[in-house]
């Protein structure tokens, strides 16, 4: 169930120096590959870059064939309206739905905003969002 | 079984020593007659050849040490004159100079015959294709190898170091048998063949992996076994010895040590008292046939232990355990020893990082730092960072508790770490002291 509502998100094992992202967002533009949102996350000594893209396949191709670890992690797209209080109404909403987020980043679109959510039971969170009314994006809006 | 010299390698145990002794005792009367150096060891140390009675009396004699190599550079401490010399090798000098090792007719004529007899303990003939992947020239393991594989009549591929790529292709299109390389040359070349989509086990008949040149583990010996489908045999020797000269039979049960051309101690290192069978030391190696030069009574550095029971197969010269560590490469970090392959068997053991790795000590104030730096496999990267932060702490807590000393740990991206092609240089020490 569900299954258009799981993003492949990209995750990408990287150590801390300097031109690690850069070398990342250089296959990026090498491929045409559009990057909707990225973040990274930063553990002793290394980190994971986690990014959406366009060609989640095509970007994933290019980093493993240029010695990246890389893999893809699915993720939930929540639809924020862009106005003061638009993150407020989504995160109500999951604290109302009783749902733990591993980790979360958003970005601001061009139609709406979307607070990018990695949770542990993907199939639980994305139906009891949906019964709380919250507007999932799929995955065919991303493509 | 098949023996190259029956007669030699089934001594029994009494006429084993019976032989080592008369040997012995005709290689010291030599040097003492014809090494000016050795001569004057002798009298310095207050014995002379006559005070050899028995086997056991070796003890009495001074030992040699690298430094009497480099100090007695190029060649002061031969003991044939320069017209019966045939060939020079040296061995890569850590310290500066390198050391040079002289060898006459026969010199060459009994190294070849040890590692033969070596390769023919494994099972290894005429019908074996043997790449030899270690380097040629002044390094000893190209040739030695060489020699001994066209000794025994297997067809020799002098494939020498690099280009892996090619070294691939030829261990396919010809038939490769037997590959002579480093342990970590051969797990790299897996790696290469994996990711052009051959598969050594399956795609190849290489079947047998004459290993040495660095210490090893047998984590990594298993993986060599399991994952490429070769059997790695262990194999000993230096450039002061010869070179390559020892290997393990095919039982894979300990390196015999021809006892009509070496005889071994094993030592305390600090003490230089003698130990007994099983008791993990200092090797100590007196040639008793070399005639370039002396080698008697050489410290050579490697912690190993010996076996003096008869092997399975049914060979009765002594066996040395695998190689443990070095004397010289021991570190002390905050007092504690730690050698490379206690670290190298602990990650072996952890399956979510590679055997490749790095040790960076360093000194911050008055206190040492050990950092390992291990790659983290492709297959084992997960998205969720606290799990990443999981391993790294359940690494460095196995280090703690094997090396008893405080390890950090950095995973790093699969690949990036230094292969080497000839000794691995696990260690990487900061530390001005």
């Amino acid at each position: 169930m569900y299954e258009q509502y799981r993003v492949k998100q990209l995750s990408i094992f990287s150590e801390n120096r300097p031109g690690r992202l850069a070398s990342v967002a250089k296959a990026m533009k090498e491929e045409d590959v559009n990057i909707y949102a990225f973040s990274i996350a930063e553990g002793a000594g290394y980190g994971v870059i986690r990014a959406l893209v366009d060609q989640p396949e095509k970007a994933y191709q290019k980093l493993a064939a240029i010695g990246f670890t890389v893999r893809f992690t699915d993720v939930l797209a929540v639809e924020m309206e862009d106005r003061p209080g638009g993150l407020f109404d989504a995160i109500a909403t999951l604290g109302e739905a009783g749902i733990n987020i591993e980790y979360s980043y958003a970005y601001s679109g061009r139609r709406c905003a979307v607070l990018i959510l990695r949770v542990e039971d993907l199939e639980t969170a994305a139906g009891k969002l949906l019964e709380r009314g919250a507007r999932l994006l799929e995955v065919s809006q991303f493509t | 079984m098949v023996c190259l010299d029956p007669r030699i390698e089934n001594l029994s145990p009494p006429e084993l020593e019976e032989m080592q002794f008369r040997l012995l005792k005709s290689q010291v009367y030599r040097l003492y007659s014809f090494s000016p150096f050795y001569h004057q060891r002798m009298r310095e140390a207050k014995v002379h050849p006559d005070d050899l009675r028995s086997l056991d009396d070796v003890a009495k004699l001074p030992f040699m040490y690298k430094r009497d190599l480099r100090d007695n550079y190029p060649d002061k401490l031969f003991s044939a004159p320069r017209r019966e010399i045939v060939r020079y090798h040296a061995s890569s000098g850590t310290t500066g100079k390198p050391t040079i090792v002289g060898y006459t007719r026969h010199d060459i004529d009994m190294w070849t015959t040890s590692l033969a007899r070596s390769l023919t303990s494994i099972g290894l003939g005429p019908d074996d294709v043997v790449q030899v992947s270690n380097t040629y020239g002044l390094f000893t393991g190209g040739l030695g190898f060489h020699y001994a594989a066209e000794r025994i009549g297997a067809a020799v591929v002098p494939a020498s170091t690099g280009n892996t790529d090619r070294q691939i292709e030829l261990i396919k299109d010809l038939g490769v048998t037997a590959m002579a390389a480093t342990p970590s040359y051969l797990l790299h070349l897996g790696e290469v063949a994996e990711k052009k989509g051959v598969s050594i086990k399956d795609d190849t008949k290489l079947r047998v992996g004459l290993l040495g040149g660095e210490p090893w583990s047998m984590k990594m010996r298993d993986r060599i076994q399991d994952w490429l489908g070769i059997k790695g045999i262990n194999c000993y020797g230096t450039s002061e010895l010869s070179g390559p000269m020892f290997s393990e039979c095919s039982e894979q049960d300990g390196i015999h040590i021809w006892g009509d051309i070496a005889y071994i101690e094993i030592i305390d290192p600090d003490t230089g008292e003698r130990l007994g069978p099983g008791e993990r030391g200092e090797l100590v190696l007196t040639m008793l046939q070399k005639e370039a030069m002396p080698m008697v009574r050489y410290r050579i550095g490697d912690i190993t232990e010996v076996d003096t029971e008869r092997c399975a197969c049914g060979r009765t010269h002594p066996r040395i355990r695998r190689i443990f560590g070095r004397v010289d490469d021991m570190l002390i970090v905050r007092g504690i020893n730690v050698f490379p392959s206690q670290v190298e068997h602990t990650l072996m053991g952890i399956p979510e990082v590679g055997e490749h790795f790095q040790i960076v000590v360093e000194r911050k104030g008055t206190l040492d730092t050990m950092l390992v730096r291990v790659e983290l496999k492709k297959e084992a990267f997960t998205d969720n960072i606290l799990q990443l932060i999981e391993l790294r702490e359940r690494i460095s807590h196995r280090l703690r508790n094997s090396l008893n000393v405080g390890a950090t740990v950095e995973l790093v991206e699969p690949d990036t770490l230094p292969r080497f092609e000839g000794k691995a240089k696990h260690v990487v020490d900061k530390r001005e002291i």
